[in-house]
């Protein structure tokens, strides 16, 4: 067995791929996970992150690239030799076993004797705050109590890796707010490197030091929270950051810094996201940047559709002459069918060269 | 109810009768049991209850007459271990059979068809199988003469009329029988189960002693006992693969005898007793066994 090496620095994935039936699930995944980051893989569905998570386990074999731990090649190494921790979305609690069994089972697992193991179990325990149900079994527990023994029994061997495939989704909302800061807490205080599978773009951004985007097996971004969310690079990540307003136009002035995008009456100034061209161009707003302004040019005019209140301010819709369903936020209730002209500021105006076959 | 809203006072404190039983678990569908019970006093209560008495009125002596005679006569109380020393091996050797074979089966593409050509010999009834046997294993069946051909053996091994025909046979028609309830246990563990073990360092081995056997213990024992009461109650492949005057007398056979032989359904429903407590005394036992292993659901948590 190979004891887990603790001065580790960093893991390297190089052009790590896995196909099933042809079908290319996960493709060509280059990324370097230095010691203590937490690196989050977003993204829908179907788009690989749940297999590229089990390819970094060992439970699903590459179909190309390689996976390095430093200088040591892994990938080819089972799952039981690689000595990541990982917590799994059902938790794959040991239905069987007492709490404390199953924390203890990587620890049996490598023969560390008893006198050993125990005060590392304890600790484990408390860190996740089971002390009171450890004699319990599995079946006994909440969801919440079971996520916890998931991530105890993950962490105890002190693994260099924890890979976490997307841990909250059987959750409730309130709970799944508590345990992300539980993570990030225990990510913290063991400072070594997590791997977090979540299609949730708000689990991302609080949790991650940097966030890996994919789409359909391949990487659409990879970056710091900040960097996605202000300036995502494809339009694809744009969307998945919030950018709920996307729609197309005729580019007019491509310059680098700032373009003139046209549509029907429309006429926007915003900042090319990579080079435009001259033909057609997305043009991508976020809700909260968007408001209600005066008239004039660089206005968008149109009717208040739809009035929310959501808290601190107004989620409304407006329609555009051209049919545009546009959301966008207020700080005053606006009433059905008001004539509104929404402003953004151009830097918050993201241009993206249309897609071809879009 | 609307009367009871009309009902004031202590009476409409205490919930009418048909709410007490409902309560209890007793409503209008729980009398769809009743065809399912009379069908059980009927054909197994009642019939039991009269072998049973019929057991204790021998044609001569006491009450206990017939037991006594049939643990006093070698003849007779040899058949126990006779029937044991068939059904105990041949039940463990399907479930052998069985394990690893539902293992792979479960990954298998093409699942059902394998499960299908497995399950066949279930299909066929003890007495084709043991009439197909009689010409496969013979001496001059295709099994003696391939082995002869190529070199292996001399001259013809003896099959049957012997204890290993009976073996054989109810190894064969045992087998599916064990390997569907297997299959059906393996299947029921949740894959993510033995990945959690594999990420915390368990290799195939202890994935299987530590995750595997313990869920898969409590299930095995239900498919022991049914198989094993099974091949306890060995009748036609004893009888046209063995040798039911010797090595294979299996106690079914002396019930039989007793019965359609001596013409003494008195000693007959006593043996069959007996058959049955022996029956009962395993299955007690290994039952009693599976109390000492988890017995819970298989899956992890929310599922």
């Amino acid at each position: 067995m190979a004891k887990a090496d603790h001065t580790f620095g960093e893991i390297r994935l190089d052009r790590v791929s896995r196909g099933f039936d042809g079908v290319m699930a996960l493709q060509d995944l280059t990324l370097t996970i230095r010691r203590g980051e937490f690196i989050a893989l977003l993204g829908p569905s179907g788009c690989g992150k749940s297999t590229a998570l089990n390819c970094l386990a060992g439970l699903l074999p590459l179909t190309g690239g390689s996976i390095w731990l430093d200088d040591r090649r892994i990938d080819e190494l089972p799952p039981e030799r690689r000595g990541f921790g990982m917590v799994f979305q059902n938790y794959a609690l040991f239905p069987h076993m007492t709490v404390r069994r199953n924390i203890g089972f990587g620890l049996a697992m490598r023969g560390v004797p008893r006198h050993e193991a125990d005060p590392r179990i304890d600790d484990a325990v408390r860190m996740v705050q089971l002390e009171a149900h450890v004699g319990k079994l599995p079946g006994q527990l909440s969801g919440g109590q079971q996520q916890r023994v998931a991530i105890a029994r993950a962490i105890v061997v002190q693994p260099p890796l924890v890979l976490m495939d997307e841990p909250l989704s059987n959750l409730d909302a309130r709970l799944r707010l508590d345990m992300r800061h539980e993570i990030r807490r225990i990510h913290n205080e063991l400072g070594r490197s997590t791997v977090y599978v979540t299609h949730d773009q708000d689990e991302a951004l609080s949790l991650a030091d940097r966030i890996v985007v994919l789409r359909d097996g391949r990487v659409r971004q990879i970056g710091t929270p900040e960097e996605l969310y202000a300036r995502p690079a494809v339009l694809d990540v744009a969307r998945f950051m919030g950018y709920r307003n996307v729609f197309e136009g005729r580019v007019e002035d491509g310059g680098a810094e700032r373009a003139i995008v046209v549509r029907d009456g429309i006429r926007l100034a915003g900042t090319p996201r990579g080079a435009l061209g001259s033909g057609r161009a997305s043009v991508a707003i976020r809700p909260e940047e968007l408001i209600p302004g005066e008239d004039g040019p660089g206005a968008i005019p149109g009717v208040v559709e739809s009035v929310e209140f959501v808290g601190r301010e107004y989620a409304a819709t407006a329609l555009t002459a051209d049919g545009l369903l546009l959301h966008f936020r207020s700080h005053q209730r606006l009433s059905l069918d008001e004539p509104v002209h929404l402003r953004a500021s151009p830097e918050r105006v993201l241009l993206f060269a249309a897609e071809e076959g879009a | 109810m609307t009367s009871q809203t009309a009902l004031s006072g202590s009476a409409a404190d205490r919930p009418n009768l048909r709410r007490r039983l409902a309560a209890a678990g007793w409503d209008r569908i729980t009398l769809l049991v009743l065809p399912a019970a009379a069908f059980v006093v009927l054909l197994f209560i009642y019939p039991f209850a009269y072998g049973l008495v019929l057991s204790f009125q021998p044609a001569a002596g006491g009450l206990f007459a017939n037991y006594a005679k049939f643990f006093s006569d070698p003849y007779l109380y040899d058949t126990i271990g006779t029937t044991m020393w068939l059904g105990l091996p041949a039940t463990l050797i399907n479930m052998a059979l069985a394990l690893p074979i539902a293992f792979q089966v479960r990954h298998f593409r093409w699942q059902r068809i394998l499960t299908t050509i497995l399950v066949i010999p279930i299909t066929l009834g003890t007495v084709l199988v043991a009439e197909g046997l009689l010409t496969y294993l013979g001496p001059q069946g295709w099994l003696n003469r391939t082995l002869i051909e190529l070199g292996v053996i001399g001259s013809p091994v003896r099959l049957i009329h012997n204890y290993w025909g009976v073996f054989l046979s109810l190894v064969i028609t045992g087998f599916p029988f064990v390997f569907l309830l297997t299959l059906s246990y393996v299947t029921g563990i949740d894959p993510a189960l033995p990945q959690a073990a594999a990420t915390l360092g368990a290799g195939p081995a202890s994935r299987f002693r530590h995750i595997f056997l313990p869920l898969l213990v409590p299930g095995l024992a239900v498919a022991f006992c049914l198989a094993f009461v099974q091949a306890f109650s060995v009748f036609p492949s004893a009888v046209l693969l063995g040798a039911p005057a010797g090595p294979t007398r299996v106690i079914s056979i002396a019930a039989y005898q007793a019965a359609f032989e001596q013409y003494d359904h008195s000693m007959a429903s006593a043996i069959a007793m007996i058959m049955g407590a022996v029956q009962l005394v395993v299955v007690v036992a290994v039952l009693g066994a599976r109390t000492l292993f988890y017995r819970g659901p298989m899956g992890s948590g929310k599922g």
